[in-house]
């Protein structure tokens, strides 16, 4: 057995899951709370990665490189889709609140294909080269087989927005609004809680994590286009699934486990079905537990 | 303190209330007693903004506030104890307690109601690091009433506090309603289907029946009503 090989097929899924994970964050925290299906959130990914693409190669141009020009591409990104998350909800889901489930659930659909073909159609549907901007750290080069720079910089990013996500729902006024939002919408706006406000925080933190991956994946598959939040969607959507929805931790776990599938079927079975090992995955474990991984009604006793 | 004026309540096209008035003056205890379905927790979420009224008047110290939101109304000292306790399930009793308080900014303050809180229900200091979904029916009702008051509500209303508890505990629940009317000077709004217990502590006690007010009087008077002991003192 080649340990090597399998050391170096668990980085690369650990590195992939944790970019799902971030995604996954975003959908599962707006079903938490409203228990919509936000489809177009794949999409607020990939204008993450454009808005990143965009100030970087401004930056690149006027003769900036590394690191400064990455922070500076994601601050851009986050606060522009932040944006783009907080109108979101306002237009297509908000007048839609009290409407019979399926409503939201097509206007998802239709928010997302509108925002894909709305940046093919003023930026291009082509695959963009995104800048390396990531340089190759000397300390690494011991183990660059193992693990790149950039997939450093995911990881640890990663974590670190994992652990600032943690902090503010445990701890800070807002997330502690959102956990009540989530457990017990009436009894929350009887303490005084502004759920409105609390849904439009929701989609603002969410974007702000799917804005962080699009600015990571960029800057490591190196090449962007405007159908990349489809398929990055469709997959974050399942890691959250897997993991059970609604459910902060099992999105992460969720999104690693997806990664390590991944990369593993790839690398013993064939990289030309890599997808599918996914949604195996997803199948099986569905199959054994419907509520997904860490999903499950606490029973409230009366 | 509070006034509502022929207030008519829907959901969707059903109509729940149907010109519902009542008053309820300072430092009072008022109940509002009557069958299923009456109308009497769309009377309370009424008042909190959650389910406005269509039609008529709420007044709070003379003020309209039938127009303001949910929010605003706790911020103006009005606060519910929803049936069912409505307590947070996956937080603890603690953090229950807190959200309560989200609307104040005195953490000092909030900190010695909390104690009070545990001074007044032992049992939740001993579980404060619990889930509240854990807790027993009649120890999540205690939170409820105790999240209830950290939010310092100069009016406390109460939906079916004795629904599903014990009678000993039923017993215990109604003695800190009147406790803290007496002591606290909270004025209380209590809905209730046990009519019996609370007229024994009200002060004064209204009748509904399909969305309307059918009766008002002392709850004293209430008591002795030959109407209401068929209907709903069950003698």
């Amino acid at each position: 057995m080649d340990y090597q090989y399998l050391l170096e097929l668990f980085c690369g899924g650990v590195v992939k899951g944790s970019l799902y994970a971030l995604i996954a964050l975003g959908y599962t925290m707006v079903y938490g709370i409203i228990q919509l299906i936000n489809f177009a959130h794949g999409e607020i990914y990939m204008i993450g990665a454009f808005v990143a693409f965009i100030v970087a190669g401004i930056l690149t141009f006027s003769g900036y490189s590394g690191l400064s020009v990455l922070l500076l591409a994601a601050i851009v990104s986050v606060l522009y889709v932040a944006a783009y998350g907080f109108t979101l909800e306002k237009i297509a889901y908000r007048p839609l609140r009290h409407a019979p489930r399926l409503s939201p659930l097509i206007s998802a659909i239709g928010a997302s294909i509108f925002l894909t073909n709305y940046v093919q159609l003023v930026q291009t549907p082509d695959f963009l080269p995104f800048p390396e901007l990531i340089p190759e750290f000397e300390f690494m080069a011991d183990i660059s087989s193992l693990l790149s720079s950039a997939d450093l910089v995911i990881l640890v990013v990663t974590a670190l927005t994992m652990i600032a996500l943690t902090v503010l729902i445990k701890f800070t006024r807002i997330g502690k609004a959102m956990r009540a939002t989530q457990q017990d919408m009436i009894m929350a706006r009887l303490v005084g809680i502004n759920v409105d406000r609390v849904i439009s925080w929701t989609f603002i933190i969410g974007s702000i994590l799917a804005a962080i991956a699009g600015v990571l994946i960029g800057s490591r598959s190196g090449q962007i286009n405007a159908a990349i939040g489809f398929m990055a969607g469709i997959k974050a959507f399942t890691a959250a699934v897997l993991g059970g929805i609604g459910n902060i931790p099992g999105a992460v776990l969720g999104g690693l486990l997806l990664g390590i599938a991944e990369t593993f079927g790839a690398g013993y079975i064939s990289s030309a079905y890599e997808d599918v090992f996914a949604f195996a995955l997803l199948v099986i474990v569905l199959t054994l537990r419907p509520a997904g991984l860490l999903g499950k009604a606490t029973k409230q006793k009366v | 303190m509070l006034e509502l004026r022929d207030i008519q309540t829907y959901y969707g096209a059903i109509q729940a209330l149907k010109n519902v008035s009542l008053k309820i003056g300072e430092g009072e205890i008022v109940t509002l007693i009557g069958a299923n379905g009456a109308g009497k927790s769309t009377t309370l979420m009424s008042i909190c903004g959650v389910t406005p009224p269509r039609r008529g008047d709420i007044l709070f110290r003379g003020e309209p506030i039938h127009r303001r939101s949910a929010e605003d109304i706790v911020r103006l000292g009005i606060c519910q104890v929803p049936e069912g306790r409505h307590i947070f399930p996956q937080m603890s009793v603690l953090e229950n307690l807190e959200m309560g308080a989200y609307l104040r900014r005195d953490a000092d303050g909030i900190k010695r109601d909390i104690a009070e809180a545990f001074e007044r229900f032992p049992i939740l200091g001993r579980r404060r690091n619990q889930a509240g979904g854990t807790l027993s029916g009649g120890e999540q009702q205690m939170l409820a009433i105790s999240r209830a008051l950290l939010s310092r509500p100069s009016l406390l209303l109460l939906d079916e506090p004795s629904l599903g508890l014990a009678p000993l505990i039923i017993k215990q629940i109604f003695e800190i309603i009147k406790q803290i009317n007496v002591e606290n000077g909270t004025t209380v709004f209590l809905v209730e289907q046990n009519a019996n217990q609370a007229l024994k502590i009200a002060h004064r006690g209204y009748v509904m029946e399909n969305g309307a007010i059918t009766l008002e009087d002392r709850a004293d008077a209430l008591l002795s009503n030959e109407d209401v002991k068929r209907a709903y003192l069950g003698i």
